[in-house]
């Protein structure tokens, strides 16, 4: 990359594909490739067991209990503006509160906010402490009998922070509330279990876990999906239509209208395979090691200032800083140019930076193939910056 | 594009810019942002005869665009209405001597933008196609 090996620090944003997923794509293209759910032929009948069996397979992953509690969808935002538009539109209700946390990103902010407008419920916000934790008197105290569902991310793409779900899930159900979790920078970095946890709703992406674009995950609890109404309508979702009313498919297919993306499906279940032989908890060992490195080395750079807890342990592998007066674009630029992909902007998550009161931040992100090696070459080039930028 | 674009010029603007600030009472104000970064930067005008009498400029966001608007604020000072609806990108690029490549050269041309909806609303003329697709 501009004449320097890619040093590839952004996958917060998207994660690289190993040649185990890519195959499995292309394998399904190649020889198993028809509409799902469909044909009768025996070539259907391939697809839809293809696509049924990654439901399976993503479902272990996630520890569901039924694979028939998760749902395909194209990624984390579609997933929790599902659950706005089926669950939310039925159960939410004037004056109702709806409890989120000042570290989220856009897309467990919007879809709610389109939902309060629509219903006229409420929306609070729980807030940060210094280190970027959330603050428990607020998750005691927002959190209270008014509240109808709790949604909050597993971990921050800004802060890094880890909150305790299992927690925040005892204290929605505490006041009868659900609780959904935005585990789009979970999933792909540590073990999660749906049942540990104990959420109702759970959202993620497969292009953040090695897996292809265009597909992600809802899990929701069976009992739950079975009362909500459908989202988009169509083909494949219905059991019966008539000229002036149709009848639903059972969970999870009333909620996937339209010929789904097998293929997709077939990717993100290769790239679960391919993390789990890792193990999700090694992975999560060696990126907290590769962080603690990250953060001490990036630290020692003069005029650094960075975001989210000292600690490691309450972290994933995503560091955001800001350098001396330099802006964050004209780092990422500096960056660039050694070679250093890394992400700069407000990392859709506005309502953060206000609250932290800077414009943009710079973020480096890591996963399992990264190395020492390369959290080196970044610190080198944050060198590079402060002497162009006589700092 | 390299880091070539640094020069102390640009970092000299960014960390000093000129005519920065708000004006008394001027004649017409205008304000943009690139959303993909989220620059933000106003233009003040006062305006006589039909041409720039004095100008300020506000803002926040990277080194390109806060010293190209700065930069700008000095080359439109006395031009008249209608050069100004006339400058474009290479008049930019020429005056800030660098080429900042394809990904940032919005941040360059925010500050023209903001400049050229401010004389366009002063005039009550709608804005032309090519001035939205500066940024």
């Amino acid at each position: 990359m501009n004449g320097k090996p890619l040093v590839y620090l952004d996958n917060a944003a998207t994660s690289q594909k190993p040649d185990y997923v890519l195959n499995a794509m292309d394998e399904y293209y190649r020889n198993k490739n028809a509409n799902v759910h469909r044909g009768i032929h025996k070539l259907g009948e391939e697809a839809t067991i293809a696509y049924e069996e990654a439901r399976g397979k993503v479902a272990r992953f996630v520890g569901a209990r039924h694979a028939e509690e998760i749902i395909f969808v194209r990624n984390a935002t579609e997933g929790l503006n599902l659950i706005a538009m089926t669950w939310g539109r039925a159960n939410i209700k004037k004056d109702n509160k709806i409890v989120l946390t000042i570290m989220e990103h856009h897309s467990n902010i919007v879809p709610w906010q389109l939902l309060a407008k629509e219903t006229g419920a409420q929306i609070e916000f729980i807030e940060i402490d210094g280190e970027g934790a959330l603050r428990e008197d607020q998750i005691r105290n927002k959190i209270d009998t008014s509240t109808k569902l709790v949604s909050i991310t597993h971990a921050s793409n800004v802060l890094g922070t880890i909150n305790a779900v299992d927690k925040i899930a005892t204290e929605a159900h505490r006041v009868g509330a659900l609780f959904a979790v935005d585990a789009a920078q979970s999933v792909p970095h540590m073990p999660v279990n749906v049942k540990e946890i104990d959420c109702d709703f759970l959202a993620f992406s497969g292009h953040k876990m090695l897996g292809p674009t265009g597909i992600g995950v809802v899990y929701g609890k069976k009992r739950l999906l079975e009362d909500m109404p459908p989202f988009l309508g169509g083909g494949e979702m219905i059991r019966e239509v008539h000229t002036h009313e149709a009848t639903w498919k059972d969970p999870p297919y009333k909620f996937e209208a339209g010929t789904p993306n097998a293929a997709g499906a077939v990717g993100l279940s290769a790239a679960t395979e391919y993390l789990s032989r890792i193990g999700m908890k090694h992975i999560h060992d060696y990126e907290r090691e590769l962080t603690a490195y990250a953060l001490e080395k990036i630290s020692k750079v003069g005029g650094i200032v960075t975001f989210g807890p000292k600690d490691p342990t309450r972290r994933v592998g995503v560091i955001t800083f800001n350098l001396g007066d330099i802006h964050a674009h004209d780092l990422a630029t500096i960056l660039d140019e050694e070679g250093i992909a890394i992400r700069s902007g407000h990392h859709c998550a506005q309502p953060l930076m206000e609250y932290l009161d800077v414009p943009a931040t710079s973020r480096a992100s890591f996963y399992l193939y990264n190395t020492k090696e390369e959290v080196d070459a970044l610190v080198s080039a944050l060198e590079k910056a402060r002497m162009l930028f006589n700092l | 594009m390299s880091s070539d674009i640094y020069k102390d010029i640009i970092l000299d603007y960014y960390r000093h810019p000129r005519n920065f600030g708000d004006l008394p009472e001027p004649d017409v104000r205008s304000k943009d942002s690139n959303p993909l970064c989220g620059d933000v930067i106003e233009m003040q005008l006062k305006i006589r005869d039909g041409r720039i009498d004095d100008l300020r400029f506000k803002g926040r966001g990277c080194a390109i665009s806060q010293a190209s608007a700065s930069m700008l604020t000095e080359l439109a000072k006395g031009k008249s209405l209608d050069e100004i609806k006339a400058l474009d990108k290479v008049d930019v690029l020429n005056m800030l001597g660098i080429d900042p490549g394809p990904t940032r050269i919005k941040c360059a041309l925010l500050g023209l933008k903001v400049i050229k909806l401010g004389v366009y609303g002063y005039l009550g003329q709608s804005i032309t196609d090519d001035v939205k697709q500066l940024v």
